[in-house]
């Protein structure tokens, strides 16, 4: 679950680690009472789950009322790379002596989590790295020990960073790692980390994704929402319990098993095809998670053919047959689907949708053959 | 001869008294899995069928020289559950649950590591040793003895592959799932370096999907130390970068971990990759015939 920048900046104060002042706002009065509270100047931030606010024209500084109205006016609605502002995070403007960059996250490869600390901060990670490789230093942390202050040091050291800051910045990723911990995290990203004119340590930027598995321990997180930050499908797939991911083409896909819908999008990709989604509907597939995996994947007025591919393991292929029945009773169907069942029951299966003869429906039984027969029918 | 699990496989189930855990539990059973115990605190002195059930792993072990342990408890107990399990001196630990917090698996595999005890999973189907145990959710009716080593992030796409080599008259060593998760206690070059010895293994066929540089790692690996065929397949070449597919594990982050990188990096050390599941059996049971 991705956050807000002053989600994450809230997080971040609950632990200690330095934010500047600051306030969200959904209206233009909203924000403009937020400026008169925080003291000119201030910066007026869009907040979306996307980055390039900056240059899209998301943030403004402002120096009195009338250009905090002015550019929350602007802002607010405002599209930024597909993602539409609802909500505006109005801060204190920060003078700006240093920028350097932040994080911690998960690294999968060692399996241990790993600070990152570079002085050439505001840009992003990927282009300081092809700039200079060696301008980020990478230290991982023994989980069962925690962040100990040489881990700081290291950070600090190797990292070229002004001295008179080794100390604070050192105690900010200490913080950091904490936030990490707590809260869940799989990523705290700080770009920039600011040095202040006065020499001040200050987290500018947040970027913070918590994992999802363990929203449980996180309830006030798990309540954030952000409006227009879901597609319609996946919105409703989250609701019914499926796991849908939208993508661009006209082909909607159901199969069973992440890896097997995952090899059915390539195998229509590769007949030619374009799939609209990814939509596993589980190991144990029942009939009611048929019914409510049509709708969904029906709902996109893209879907102009259907593919269920359904190997089955636990998943039983009668009970997927009588999931399509049913559903078909239940539902207007407009466009052709194609299913191929193959595994336990396939058979019984197979003579269920053969005795049902629903209007449209072309069963096949190999996966190469069905992918061939969907992407012939969708046009 | 077979890997992981086999006839000497002593299992206990943590769960076994949950609806899930039973049924698969009685499932390993009847397919002639020496279960020998289940653990749910409270329970203990209940049986399932003929299965003793205790209250804690050390009991279990005490009592019935367990040496495996399949977990199937839900998710915010699952990090409790295999640790008790390696504390209790259990040398192998199946993870079936789905949904751990990755934290919980990051100190649960830097724990592990310092000790002697092997963890499969967590969110896999369990290890299938045709006609000697199974150890999980694998349906077994489809797979019989034989001479391919089967791993794989996936499940049902594992059934999809070996079932078509199955058709085409070719059994399987042992079939190993190692999860889909981000963090998973076993790795593609844990499970090949088994294959790699075991008498009975001739090829090797590995589903990798995207997400992760496993597969890139393992391509060194096979290039360096496995003497036998490796066939490979990639799931995930349509998968958008940023979103997760299904598997916690499975995303492509920025333009790492891509179906694209993995498949070129096994090619350049000359392990086959196959484009479709179908043209991955078909290039299995090509090297098997010679």
């Amino acid at each position: 679950m991705d956050l807000l920048e002053y989600q994450g900046k809230q997080l971040f104060a609950k632990h200690g680690v330095p934010v500047p002042d600051g306030k969200p706002a959904r209206t233009v009065e909203e924000a403009v009472a937020a400026g008169e509270e925080i003291g000119y100047p201030v910066v007026v931030k869009a907040q979306v789950l996307i980055g390039g606010r900056g240059k899209a024209g998301g943030i403004k500084l402002a120096k009195d009322r009338a250009e905090v109205e002015q550019h929350a006016e602007a802002i607010l609605g405002m599209d930024i790379r597909g993602f539409t502002v609802f909500e505006l995070w109005i801060e204190q403007a920060s003078d700006i002596a240093e920028e350097y960059y932040a994080a911690i996250l998960l690294d999968r490869s060692a399996k241990l989590p790993m600070a990152m600390l570079s002085r050439m901060g505001g840009m992003d990670v990927e282009a300081i790295a092809e700039k200079d490789p060696n301008a980020i230093v990478r230290v991982h942390i023994d989980p069962l020990i925690g962040f100990q202050d040489f881990h700081g040091r290291r950070l600090a050291f190797e990292a070229g960073i002004a001295e008179d800051v080794i100390r604070p910045v050192g105690a900010l990723l200490a913080k950091l790692y904490e936030t990490w911990i707590a809260e869940d995290a799989s990523l705290v990203e700080v770009n920039p980390l600011l040095i202040t004119g006065s020499r001040e340590v200050v987290a500018l930027d947040a970027k913070v994704t918590i994992d999802g598995n363990a929203l449980y321990r996180h309830p006030e997180t798990a309540e954030l929402r952000q409006p227009g930050g879901e597609d319609e499908q996946e919105q409703m797939a989250a609701e019914r319990g499926l796991t849908y991911v939208k993508l661009d083409g006209n082909i909607g896909i159901l199969g069973n098993g992440a890896g097997l819908v995952m090899s059915t999008l390539d195998v229509v990709a590769q007949a030619g095809g374009e799939p609209a989604n990814f939509l596993d509907a589980g190991g144990g597939s029942k009939a009611e998670a048929i019914v409510d995996a049509v709708e969904v994947i029906l709902s996109n007025p893209k879907v102009t053919a259907v593919l269920f591919n359904i190997f089955g393991g636990i998943t039983r292929c009668d009970e997927v047959a009588n999931g399509l029945v049913t559903a078909f009773g239940q539902i207007d169907v407009k466009v052709p689907f194609v299913v191929r069942l193959d595994g336990t029951n396939d058979e019984q299966g197979r003579t269920i949708l053969a005795e049902a003869a629903l209007d449209g429906v072309h069963v096949e039984k190999t996966m190469l053959g069905a992918a061939a027969k969907v992407v012939e029918l969708a046009g | 001869m077979s890997i992981l699990v086999d006839k000497d496989t002593k299992l206990v189930i943590s769960g076994l008294t949950g609806r899930e855990g039973t049924f698969h539990g009685l499932n390993n059973l009847n397919y002639g899995t020496q279960v020998v115990a289940g653990v749910t605190p409270g329970k203990g002195g209940q049986k399932v069928e003929s299965i003793p059930v205790f209250n804690t792993a050390h009991d279990a072990v005490a009592e019935t020289g367990a040496n495996t342990s399949m977990i199937f408890v839900p998710p915010r107990f699952a990090a409790d559950a295999i640790l008790e399990a390696a504390d209790a001196g259990i040398a192998l630990v199946i993870c079936i649950t789905e949904g751990i917090p990755a934290h919980d698996m990051m100190r649960v595999y830097v724990h592990l590591k310092r000790g002697d005890t092997r963890l499969v999973g967590p969110n896999c189907p369990g290890i299938l040793s045709p006609g000697k145990a199974n150890v999980g959710i694998i349906p077994a009716h489809f797979f019989s003895e034989g001479n391919v080593g089967l791993v794989s992030r996936s499940g049902t796409l594992t059934y999809q592959i070996g079932n078509e080599i199955a058709q085409q008259g070719f059994g399987n060593s042992t079939i190993v799932g190692i999860g889909g998760d981000p963090i998973v206690g076993s790795s593609f070059i844990d499970v090949i370096s088994k294959f790699e010895t075991d008498p009975e293994t001739e090829l090797i066929v590995m589903c990798g999907e995207i997400g992760g540089d496993e597969e890139e790692r393992t391509a060194d690996y096979i290039a360096e130390r496995v003497t036998k065929p490796v066939i490979a397949y990639i799931a995930g070449f349509t998968a958008p970068p940023g979103k997760t597919m299904g598997h916690a594990g499975a995303i492509v982050s920025g333009t790492s971990g891509t179906a694209a990188a993995k498949a070129e990096a096994l090619e350049a050390k000359g392990v086959k990759v196959g484009k479709t599941p179908t043209e991955v059996s078909d290039l299995a049971v090509k090297t098997l015939r010679g």
